[in-house]
């Protein structure tokens, strides 16, 4: 058990790493979403339950999400400025 | 040299905790992507959880959850730093929303996400720099 | 002939008012501007420090921010070396305040989850708070992302999810089952791990499907604004007066209505319960209202 716990450790520190050092910002998000899940089951490790149910619907669930959707919103807005750019060049 | 890795076995979650805050940290005052830097106080905040939570615990003993109606304090780890943690996560996640939405206001006004860019411009807007 | 700004006036400047981004923002959402700024594509990004006179500061600025960031991980892990072993016990954190909790918290509350008993009942006022964070940053989202009632502005088109087979049988299966698993989440705050958060949290999560898989004008008729504002404040209100009435209460050793009663069973643990169930309205509406707002820019 110890052994597992010092693997998520690794590995949560290296998905923090990992989401520094991404440039994609989609895959950055992506990344973020493991290390909250990461994080829920070292904190069921570590005897704290309510935190990881909260951590998983909270963390890996609607800010992973709030972050999508910024994305796709931005990318709305991108493409819309351009729409507007070329018909007024036009 | 043993005692040495012994004592970083001791405290191996609190050195976690410390590398990811270190990694947040680093990432909010040097990325000049908005949406990075929100990405970066999102892992220092839950580094923090992290260190509280394994203050929590305390070897072979079970989680704060009455088992049997047995009310032994030598039977159940410190149900404390979970309260305080649970607080913690949803005003984190509450001040993610909001800096979410500034992040898209300022994208549909500036059309950047870079901090230097939209400084620049709005410099640039109001007749100075 | 302007007189050339000191450095001093200048680093003023770039602090003052007039670059408080905020008032770019504030007011109802602008349609987008028409055009990108005009810039050439392999320009060199523009950059606020650009100035001749924070040519120093600019070159300086990753290499203290570095430094700043190296000197905060040796002091923290100097620190961190003078911490008790992980996971001993007799820990200053494993203190009498600890001990009092687990030994009196299920015979003074009632609950058998002893984490619900003290967010819940011990140190209630602090979850009061919490929630109406939630609720102002959802207040904080609404003015930033509330579109104008304005039909020339309006992008519906460009916002609307396509509809998929696949994602329309999944969700008309799961929706159900998540939305149960919440209110089971919830209504068993007090008796296992689980509470108005996380419950709160996986029902807003279930809404949110429903929205993508169906599309939002089947919720719109029961979650519109004025819906949402009467569900979040009733439970806010709820939270709020029953708590003040359990607080004079205690304080003046009156006896209250609401009884610790059997721990174990559903209906106990006097007020955990109604209030697991008010937070949690607030967290799953606040979740769905932000997804909404992020979504198409009203609720």
């Amino acid at each position: 058990m110890e052994y597992f716990e010092l693997l998520l450790l690794g590995l949560l520190v290296a998905c923090g790493a990992a989401t520094c050092l991404t440039k994609n910002l989609l895959s950055a998000v992506v990344i973020f979403m493991a290390y909250s899940l990461v994080m829920s089951i070292l904190w069921a490790i570590l005897r704290a339950p309510d935190l990881a149910v909260t951590e998983a619907a909270v963390g890996a669930g609607i800010s992973s999400l709030l972050l999508f959707l910024t994305l796709k919103k931005l990318r709305d807005l991108r493409r819309k400025a351009q729409e507007d750019g070329t018909e007024k060049e036009s | 040299m043993q005692g040495f890795w012994e004592q970083v076995w001791n405290v191996r979650i609190p050195i976690a905790a410390v590398l990811l805050f270190a990694v947040g940290f680093v990432t909010l005052l040097l990325h000049r992507n908005l949406l990075k830097k929100i990405i970066g106080l999102n892992i220092m905040d839950t580094a923090a959880y992290l260190m509280l939570t394994s203050f929590g615990y305390i070897e072979g003993r079970l989680s704060p959850i009455i088992q049997n109606g047995n009310t032994d304090p030598a039977l159940y780890g410190n149900p404390l730093p979970a309260g305080l943690v649970l607080t913690g996560i949803v005003v984190s996640v509450s001040v993610t929303a909001v800096l979410l939405a500034l992040t898209v206001r300022l994208y549909a006004r500036y059309h950047s996400l870079n901090l230097d860019e939209i400084y620049a411009m709005a410099q640039k807007e109001h007749g100075l720099g | 002939m302007e007189r050339k700004r000191s450095l001093k006036e200048r680093l003023r400047d770039w602090d003052a008012d007039a670059f408080d981004l905020t008032n770019e923002i504030a007011g109802p959402m602008h349609p987008a501007p028409a055009a990108l700024p005009e810039r050439p594509k392999d320009a060199e990004p523009e950059d606020a420090l650009a100035a001749e006179d924070f040519r120093v500061l600019r070159r300086a600025y990753p290499i203290l921010a570095a430094l700043l960031g190296l000197m905060t991980v040796v002091f923290l892990l100097v620190a961190v070396f003078d911490l008790p072993p992980f996971g001993a016990a007799g820990t200053p954190t494993d203190n009498e305040v600890a001990l009092r909790y687990v030994r009196d918290g299920m015979t003074e509350t009632g609950a058998v989850n002893l984490v619900a008993g003290v967010i819940l009942d011990y140190r209630a006022f602090d979850t009061l708070g919490e929630s109406h964070v939630l609720f102002t940053a959802l207040v904080a989202v609404l003015i930033l992302l509330l579109k104008a009632e304005d039909p020339a502005i309006d992008d519906e088109g460009t916002l609307t999810l396509r509809q998929d087979r696949i994602v329309t049988t999944a969700a008309s299966i799961l929706v159900p089952i998540i939305v149960l698993f919440g209110l089971y989440v919830i209504l068993n705050g007090h008796l296992g791990p689980g509470g108005g958060f996380s419950g709160g949290a996986i029902i807003g999560a279930g809404l949110i499907l429903y929205a993508v898989a169906f599309g939002f004008s089947r919720l719109e008729t029961k979650l519109n604004l004025g819906s949402f504002r009467i569900i979040c404040l009733a439970a806010l209100w709820f939270y709020s007066l029953s708590k003040c009435y359990s607080f004079f209460c205690g304080a003046n050793g009156l006896h209250t209505v609401f009884s610790p009663g059997t721990p174990g069973r559903i209906l106990s643990a006097g007020l955990i319960l109604p209030l697991n169930a008010a937070v949690g309205i607030v967290v799953a509406c606040t979740m769905y209202g932000l997804f909404s707002l992020f979504q198409r820019g009203k609720i």
